[in-house]
């Protein structure tokens, strides 16, 4: 016995256990978690341990959670708001990584290490102290909040005089604290993309006479379209399912999607609506995830004629 | 010649202060004397002393390590393996549902995957009866299924870089598959292996909401320790934390760049004194 499975492990079993283990611990622990939520999504909410069931006086399938999506105006809400929150994040940070990944490619090298190592960084501190870090600014105490309100102060009428500006808990702080985590997230895939673009072009258009700004529209912003729709969904797709960020510096009173399934799941203990809020994210996600899957193999590649 | 980029370097200046303002303005506040954690009252270290005597602080950070180790070590080896899978095996059956299986935890919102491994333990509690509390076991098994994918990504790069043709010579020259993942494959991908080691590590370390699904009374990992005092508001005791976490993160990621650029450094010598020696 001991070497049969011994032939066969240096045999064919070499393929068997390699693509094996891995499958089998992925369709464990990921694939059939995702199939329970999906059948929990069709089932009713029930006074039961596990608090979910079939049948009964519902019919056997109830799309009770996907009608009260459409109909109570919670979820409606709150899918809003994280679109709109993320959406807005992911411009942001593309105003303010796309620069920066550009400038990453015309420092000298030495710089050029230094620096992407401080993009980085941040990233293997903990996400949860640099959402912190925040909310230590925007309270109402603190001296940038101080410095916030003596510009605003300044530069408005003395009637709409404020002694501080309420910056916490809102859209605002979301969005705030959304760019500071992803930005990394949009400025490593767009500097991987540019720094592939040839130079060659660039001076080639400028020797033709055009003019700085020209050639960037022209010739650089083109060819760095894959990496701003892979950084783009890199940030847009996490920022929409937030749970962490919305929870510390949010409005509390209108929740993003994230906080709802959490909610819904935890305090309310409604497993069926939680799961069907779960899969309307998912099915919402599907399009920016295959934007993502398209392009990131492009920029990564650059742009090969 | 190229005029110098003006508005793009003030943009990056201006980034890398947005960057780092936060993380200094907090270390500053570490040292406030004041216990309201924004109004500046004085140079004084008690919140580190109040920080090092807190016996829940060792406990979680205890709890988060132990965890990290073992959910970093299992990713890491069914990472590569899922990693050598999809840049050796070509075809085999169910490769697209392999393959979207891999990719699908990178991108699935942290809520949904937490909360699904949770229904995940509480329904085979009920039915298998294991496990019957959760904690350590749970949170790590949960760990090692987000953090594999990303061993998988780092090593399935690495292994369509690397030279077939080292594995196919041993293997013509009759070597068994073993052997030849043992004794070259896996030698020449280490430096990715390690790397994505640190980085299941890390993760792991991190890792807020799917710990706070999976884990159960009693067992908080350091981030849910953070994470029940920051949602309460500002304290000056985590912004003690928080310093030290930079100073430890930045000492380690230095000295890896050190060791890193050091070892290039001896590898590109070693490099030239053999093609001298060929010469």
């Amino acid at each position: 016995m001991r070497n049969r499975i011994a032939t066969w492990l240096q045999g064919r079993g070499y393929r068997g256990v390699i693509i094996g283990l891995p499958y089998i611990w992925l369709l464990l622990f990921f694939f059939i978690p995702f199939l329970l939520v999906l059948a929990i999504s069709f089932g009713t909410r029930t006074p039961t341990a596990p608090p979910f069931g079939y049948g009964g006086e519902h019919p056997w399938i109830s799309f009770v959670g996907y009608s009260r999506l459409f109909h109570d105006d919670l979820y409606i809400r709150a899918f809003l708001v994280s679109l709109s929150n993320a959406a807005t994040a992911t411009v942001l940070c593309l105003l303010l990584g796309y620069p920066m990944s550009l400038a990453l490619t015309r420092v000298s090298s030495s710089w050029r290490n230094i620096l992407l190592m401080l993009v980085i960084l941040p990233f293997w501190t903990s996400f949860l102290l640099r959402v912190y870090a925040w909310m230590g600014l925007m309270g109402k105490n603190s001296w940038f909040n101080a410095l916030l309100t003596d510009a605003y102060n300044l530069l408005t009428p003395a009637a709409w005089h404020l002694n501080n500006i309420p910056m916490m808990h809102s859209n605002f702080a979301v969005v705030l604290v959304m760019v500071y985590t992803y930005l990394p997230f949009m400025i490593l895939p767009l500097y991987a993309n540019l720094e592939r673009l040839d130079p060659v072009l660039d001076e080639a258009a400028m020797d033709l006479g055009s003019r700085p700004f020209r050639v960037f529209l022209d010739v650089t912003l083109p060819q760095s379209v894959p990496g701003i729709i892979a950084g783009a969904m890199l940030v847009f797709i996490p920022a929409a399912g937030e749970l962490v960020i919305p929870t510390l510096v949010g409005d509390a009173s209108s929740p993003m999607i994230g906080r709802v399934i959490a909610d819904e799941f935890s305090s309310a203990s409604d497993w069926p609506m939680a799961a069907s809020v779960a899969i309307a994210l998912l099915l919402l996600m599907v399009g920016p995830m295959m934007l993502y899957t398209h392009y990131q193999s492009k920029a990564e590649a650059g742009d090969e004629p | 010649m190229r005029r110098r980029p003006i508005f793009l370097i003030t943009v990056m200046c201006f980034g890398f202060a947005f960057f780092y303002i936060p993380i200094l303005s907090m270390m500053v506040y570490s040292f406030n004397g004041s216990r309201l954690a924004t109004v500046w009252g004085g140079f004084s270290t008690k919140w580190y002393v109040s920080l090092l005597s807190n016996k829940q602080v060792g406990a979680a950070l205890l709890l988060s390590l132990k965890i990290a180790v073992v959910s970093a070590t299992a990713a890491t080896i069914l990472g590569t393996m899922a990693g050598i899978t999809l840049a050796r095996f070509r075809r085999f059956k169910g490769r697209t549902l392999f393959s979207g299986l891999v990719t699908a935890p990178l991108i699935m919102p942290e809520v949904i995957t937490g909360i699904s491994s949770l229904m995940l333990f509480i329904l085979m509690a009920k039915f298998l009866g294991w496990p019957s509390s959760r904690g350590f076991t749970t949170v790590t098994l949960a760990h090692i299924t987000f953090s594999m994918v990303f061993v998988t990504t780092i090593i399935q790069s690495r292994m369509l870089q690397a030279d077939r043709a080292i594995e196919e010579a041993a293997m013509d020259l009759g070597s068994k598959p073993w052997a030849v993942l043992f004794d070259i494959t896996l030698p020449v991908i280490f430096p990715a292996i390690l790397s994505g080691w640190l980085l299941a590590f890390t993760i792991s370390l991190d890792d807020v909401v799917i710990t706070s699904f999976t884990t159960g009374p009693g067992n908080t990992t350091l981030p849910l320790l953070i994470w029940s005092k920051v949602k309460l508001g500002v304290t000056p005791d985590i912004n003690a934390l928080a310093t030290l976490t930079v100073l430890v993160v930045g000492a380690g990621v230095a000295l890896a760049g050190y060791l890193l650029n050091r070892s290039e450094k001896r590898r590109d010598a070693d490099a030239r004194l053999a093609y001298r020696d060929n010469d």
